[in-house]
């Protein structure tokens, strides 16, 4: 019962926000200066006053814009029609979902290895607290932490091009491109290497504080000093009773730090060249295509808040005490 | 006692004990230089930003190595790249410490709203914040800043990222103030405060904001090195004033104009390590900062030797 009314909480917590997204979406759109059916169509799309006049009809926008057009636009949005891009003249949904797998793919990789390393590094450098080995890692994070995305990317890229031959940009060479998967595969890898190094590198320091506090406040606990008094050695107390309590705030913080996640992405791919939803919404936004920067910003922050939702249950399976409060 | 001066001798203790924090004086010491270097930014170069540096031709220097032109070289427009890095500083630091102190304000306002008077308006408050943490914020900044500039409004561009970088980041810094007012209100010095008679106001002034003020003070640092991170960031993807290019705009420019493939590093290092000195001189001070003032991470169990307790020794 309890934790039925938890979930049911979160998710309420979720519809809102996507609510507030949409209204934001909406809203934005709509102070732009200009014709909304301009705004839909293109500023250099030439057409007759007539089409124009059941363009506006079509669109609802002889209607009032609340309720009617924004009752309108939201059903629009929920069966998937997200507009026509001014730029590349497609439907908006097509184009990000045709980019999103290469995001996907490039996201779970560097953070799967930013987890792994992060977790490793925070855990030993939390349990050594205060040695040379826990001044390294944090030293490394700080400044990890305090260096721009884009900036060590481009760094990386210029390293990376000049010294070890690897392609600047793009995900496959252009002579690979619309071959069957299996057999770019390397190619592809070779793409991925730098702007995964330079995510890795990014989040890395970030799991690597919170797992290392984590591990520092949980070593803090009476019942560590409890298996201390039982004569438990070092390895056994970190391993059965810190590690797994430990481990929960990175659950959330994986979810939680989506958001910069995503953040990464757009710097990431905007310097990497590399083909996903990041490069799009700078394209968008360097183009001023609307449509497609509302619909990649509606895609990002939605699955951010799914993704959050998510979290939230997970941690609750996780930890009890949750449901208990 | 009077709070306020409280609070002073409070400070004059951080002080000492600040003194003696390597790492907190370092950062203190990256985030004065680069202030000074903004200040005297005039003085530092005999050439302005937007001065086209010739040979003795009359040709113009473009991306010429700093063993040719001292002492950063020149971009792809012939530009010294070391008055455009000085004069940065100026804007770089003044949109991240606007938008940083905007954010401050806002959040500790806020945050002691919702905290002292608790009810419908915390809760209403709270659940904004809740709402803002969830929305990834680089999209919804480019989202915003895009429409904004779109709508041509009579704002410079600086003005447009300062205020949605302030007005988006000050969410943290509520959730913190208002935990930590949660707490001092219950204490018992407000009661009394209260039995005798003392507004809100008064409360809020005379005994609430001396408390909250250290964990603000080493909150907005921390908010300063984002805030400053965040400009940069936009300005690379091309929103800052291509007038009055900031570091990031620097890095945009040398991105776009090839500075890479050129191999003309002086262009595309200088800025980045610039923004990375004063957020990593804004990121240390903060965590030492937040340390002295965060009693609970102090310290854990498996620290230190373990020291047995032998039969008939006295502890």
């Amino acid at each position: 019962m309890g934790s039925g009314n938890y979930l049911l909480r979160k998710f309420a917590f979720a519809l809102l926000t996507i609510f507030v997204v949409v209204i934001i979406n909406f809203v934005l759109f709509r102070i732009l200066p200009g014709d909304p059916v301009r705004a839909v169509i293109g500023r250099n799309v030439k057409i007759s006053a007539e089409v124009q006049q059941s363009l506006r009809e079509q669109f609802g926008l002889d209607k009032p814009v609340f309720p009617d057009q924004f009752l309108m636009t939201i059903r629009q949005w929920a069966s998937g029609n997200l507009g026509v891009s001014w730029s590349l003249r497609r439907p908006v949904a097509e184009i990000l979902i045709s980019k999103l797998w290469n995001t996907l793919l490039l996201i779970g990789l560097g953070q799967i290895l930013s987890i792994f390393f992060g977790v490793l590094l925070g855990l030993l450098a939390g349990w050594k607290r205060k040695t040379a080995l826990d001044a390294g890692a944090l030293t490394f994070s700080l400044i990890a932490w305090a260096t721009p995305t884009f900036w060590l990317g481009i760094i990386l890229l210029a390293a990376g091009s000049t010294w070890l031959g690897l392609p600047t940009g793009g995900i496959l060479s252009p002579q690979n491109v619309g071959k069957p998967l299996h057999t770019v595969l390397p190619d592809l890898a070779v793409h991925l290497i730098l702007p995964t190094l330079t995510l890795t590198i990014l989040y890395l320091g970030e799991y690597m504080l919170i797992m290392r506090s984590s591990i520092v406040e949980t070593l803090g606990e009476d019942y560590i000093l409890t298996a201390k008094a039982k004569g438990l050695n070092q390895w056994q107390i970190l391993w059965r009773h810190a590690l797994k309590n430990a481990m929960l705030p990175i659950v959330t913080i994986i979810a939680l730090n989506l958001g910069f996640t995503v953040s990464g992405a757009i710097y990431i791919e905007t310097v990497f060249s590399y083909d996903g939803l990041g490069k799009l919404f700078q394209t968008a936004l360097t183009k001023q295509d609307y449509p497609l920067l509302q619909g990649a910003f509606l895609l990002l922050a939605v699955s951010v808040i799914l993704a959050n939702m998510l979290a939230d249950i997970l941690y609750t399976i996780l930890d009890p005490r949750v449901k208990a409060s | 006692m009077e709070a306020w001066q409280q609070l002073r001798r409070n400070f004059r203790e951080l002080w000492q004990s600040f003194r003696g924090n390597r790492m907190g004086v370092i950062g203190l010491g990256l985030v004065i230089s680069a202030l000074i270097v903004a200040i005297l930014a005039p003085w530092l170069t005999p050439y302005s930003p937007q001065q086209v540096m010739r040979d003795e031709n009359g040709r113009g220097l473009t991306f010429a190595p700093p063993a040719v032109h001292p002492p950063l070289g020149t971009d792809d427009g012939g530009h010294d790249v070391w008055a455009q890095l000085v004069f940065g500083a100026r804007i770089s630091l003044t949109v991240g410490f606007l938008a940083g102190f905007i954010a401050m304000f806002v959040g500790s306002f806020l945050g002691i709203l919702a905290g002292y008077f608790g009810g419908w308006l915390d809760n209403l408050l709270m659940r904004i914040t809740d709402v803002l943490l969830v929305i990834p914020d680089l999209p919804l900044m480019l989202v915003l800043v895009a429409t904004i500039r779109q709508m041509q409004l009579k704002i410079s561009p600086i003005t447009v990222l300062i205020l949605v970088i302030g007005l988006l980041y000050w969410t943290s810094t509520a959730r913190l103030v208002r935990s930590q007012v949660l707490s001092i209100k219950e204490r018992q010095f407000v009661a009394r405060a209260r039995a005798i008679g003392a507004g809100h106001a008064h409360i809020i002034r005379k005994h609430i904001l001396p408390q909250v003020m250290p964990l603000i003070v080493a909150n907005t640092v921390l908010i300063l090195s984002t805030a400053i991170l965040i400009e940069s960031g936009l300005a690379f993807l091309g929103l800052g004033d291509p007038t009055k290019p900031s570091w990031g705009t620097m890095l945009n420019f040398a991105f776009d104009r090839n500075a890479i493939s050129n191999g003309a590093w002086w262009f595309y290092l200088p800025p980045g390590l610039a923004i990375v000195w004063v957020s990593l001189g804004c990121v240390l001070l903060g965590n030492v900062l937040e340390e002295m003032l965060n009693p609970r991470l102090s310290g854990h169990h498996l620290e230190g030797e373990a020291h047995i307790i032998k039969p008939g020794e006295q502890q």
